[in-house]
């Protein structure tokens, strides 16, 4: 196009300018400030590195993080997955899909809060207010502090808050690539005789592996960032702890900005990986 | 004939049943809030919200006093038009800003365009905690953390990679010939914005801001680090999180307080449900 040299850059000049200071210098900043002490007065080496990964919090917080990525990464794809198939064959699909979706529109918080209420716990004798211990009641088992009960059915009650919310975001994704396949191949293989599990798992899982893909690279960097649910629920205690709560009680509780910064850089390089699947995808639709 | 039908039917039980469990396990922890949120407080502490099902018609045991303690004690009201402040301008800033940028970046050359182009994409899942604290201490220095304009600012700045992005590539999407006439009829850049670009991009731009409210609306974080918790300014996120701290056993009063928080996501997710899907799907991409 024949226009003013200068013209792109007044089009650019407010997003850039603003992209260079609230993303890219405070990003390099962050990375300096995380070899300075609490003040960023001297500086001190890798020591909050190494605070970071031998603090007993700090290892909890990592070991939750692996849990996080781990068991709710593949649990809201494949919930994602088997329900997209499966709507697929029922009239009322446009109605349950609306249902698992919904959960994506509410904030974190309120999400915590929903759960909060299923979880509550009374002592025994009490009567049970919360469904979950309702439940147990009605089976005749003594009543569960299910946020409480350290190590792990405390975290995988917090990841199933998580799944609840973001099920409905796989579900979406899969289905419009679901819907997307060759409907001929799918009939074919069921007039040979297969069966419908032998096609999910022969046809219809590797058709779709590209999507699946991209769903658990967009997932494991949405689950490293949590923090709302762990800040809402239990604020870290009770061996919950995961990197983006510990950072922010090492910015504000604790005000360590050397410590503080260290752990954003850990959770920057934990994603690092993935921005690399993300350039290089860019990269191919770049060619076209 | 009939027979086979009636064994179609039978066959699909198993299928019906794992569906209806799974719309059930979705449904129910709302349903038991939104329930909470009309009984009164003693009936919450006894018994389970599931027994209004006994007599559910019966009006006597329903209220609207947990929403209007909320409301006016809990400093609810307030947080909620200071969502609808931060969140309007935090929405507007970055879908006009990111308009003229992906306009530049889809049709003008300049020298740097794909370099600039590919630090965006990088940028787009640099984790905001990277950014908190030198941020904050720019705020503290400039008077902005604790201010409406601050958090503006900053929801823009976070908003724009993506909002940039998503733009990009639906303004990209337009037919070159468009381009090229217009330009032989002499139109400026200016004109070719606004009179083109714009009105053609309007289902983006309306999936993006839809994105970027409910981002804003639901966010947590942000508001949490530059605004603090002063009651003054807090949305309605950060009001909700402190009332579980003092209110934690008053079942009543939270989920009256997180009902209203999540009604303006439920408007639009009822009411634009198809830009809603556009722009949450658009957003996935958004790390």
């Amino acid at each position: 196009m024949h226009t003013k040299q200068s013209t792109p850059w007044l089009y650019l000049g407010p997003g850039l300018a603003i992209l260079t200071f609230f993303l890219i210098y405070p990003s390099i900043n962050t990375i300096y400030l995380s070899f300075f002490g609490r003040n960023s007065e001297n500086f001190v080496g890798t020591s909050n590195y190494i605070y970071a990964f031998t603090n007993r919090t700090m290892l909890t917080a990592l070991r939750n993080n692996i849990l996080w990525v781990v068991v709710f990464t593949p649990l809201t794809v494949f919930l994602g997955l088997i329900l997209a198939v499966m709507l697929d064959r029922v009239e009322y699909e446009t109605t349950v899909k609306f249902i698992i979706f919904m959960p994506m529109a509410i904030s974190f918080v309120g999400a915590s809060v929903i759960w909060k209420f299923v979880y509550a716990y009374r002592p025994a004798l009490a009567s049970q207010i919360g469904l979950l211990n309702a439940l147990r009641g009605i089976l005749h088992l003594s009543p569960t502090p299910w946020l409480i009960k350290r190590p792990w059915i405390n975290n995988f009650c917090l990841i199933a808050v998580g799944v609840w919310v973001w099920t409905g975001f796989c579900m979406v994704i899969l289905s419009a690539s679901y819907k997307g396949l060759p409907r001929q191949l799918l009939e074919a293989a069921r007039i040979d005789g297969a069966t419908e599990w032998g096609i999910f798992w022969k046809i219809i899982l590797p058709l779709m592996m590209p999507t699946v893909t991209v769903l658990i690279t967009t997932q494991v960097i949405n689950v490293l960032k949590v923090f709302d649910i762990v800040y809402v629920m239990t604020n870290g205690n009770f061996g919950t702890e995961v990197i983006a709560n510990r950072m922010y009680k090492e910015m504000f509780n604790f005000r360590n900005f050397g410590r503080a910064s260290a752990i954003a850089v850990i959770l920057l390089l934990l994603i690092l990986p993935m921005l690399l699947v993300n350039l290089r995808r860019f990269r191919k639709q770049g060619a076209r | 004939m009939r027979k086979e039908g009636l064994i179609r039917v039978f066959s699909r039980i198993p299928l019906h049943t794992v569906i209806i469990l799974f719309a059930l396990i979705w449904l129910l922890p709302s349903i038991g809030v939104l329930v909470t949120s009309f009984r009164y407080p003693h009936s919450v502490a006894t018994t389970g919200w599931w027994t209004i099902f006994k007599n559910p018609f019966n009006n006597a045991q329903y209220t609207l006093e947990n929403y209007i303690a909320v409301i006016t004690r809990c400093g609810i009201g307030r947080a909620f038009l200071n969502s609808f402040i931060i969140t309007m301008p935090a929405t507007a800033l970055p879908v006009i800003i990111a308009a003229f940028a992906a306009y530049a970046f889809a049709w003008m050359r300049f020298p740097g365009r794909q370099t600039l182009f590919v630090i965006l994409v990088g940028l787009l899942v640099v984790p905001l905690q990277m950014t908190l604290i030198p941020i904050l201490r720019v705020f503290n220095r400039l008077g902005l953390s604790g201010t409406f304009p601050g958090i503006w600012l900053a929801h823009t700045g976070y908003g724009l990679p993506l909002a940039i992005y998503l733009l990009h590539n639906s303004v990209a999407g337009l037919p070159r010939e468009l381009f090229d006439s217009a330009e032989i009829d002499g139109a400026s850049p200016s004109y070719i914005f606004f009179r083109l670009v714009l009105p053609l991009c309007i289902p983006a731009i309306a999936s993006l801001a839809i994105f970027q409210f409910l981002w804003v609306w639901n966010d947590l974080l942000v508001a949490l680090v530059y605004l603090g918790g002063t009651p003054e300014v807090a949305p309605v996120t950060v009001q909700v999180s402190s009332l579980v701290g003092s209110y934690g056993q008053d079942w009543q009063l939270l989920t009256a307080a997180v009902f209203i928080s999540i009604i303006p996501p439920l408007i639009i997710f009822f009411s634009l449900q198809r830009y809603f899907v556009r722009g949450i799907l658009a957003g996935s991409i958004k790390g």
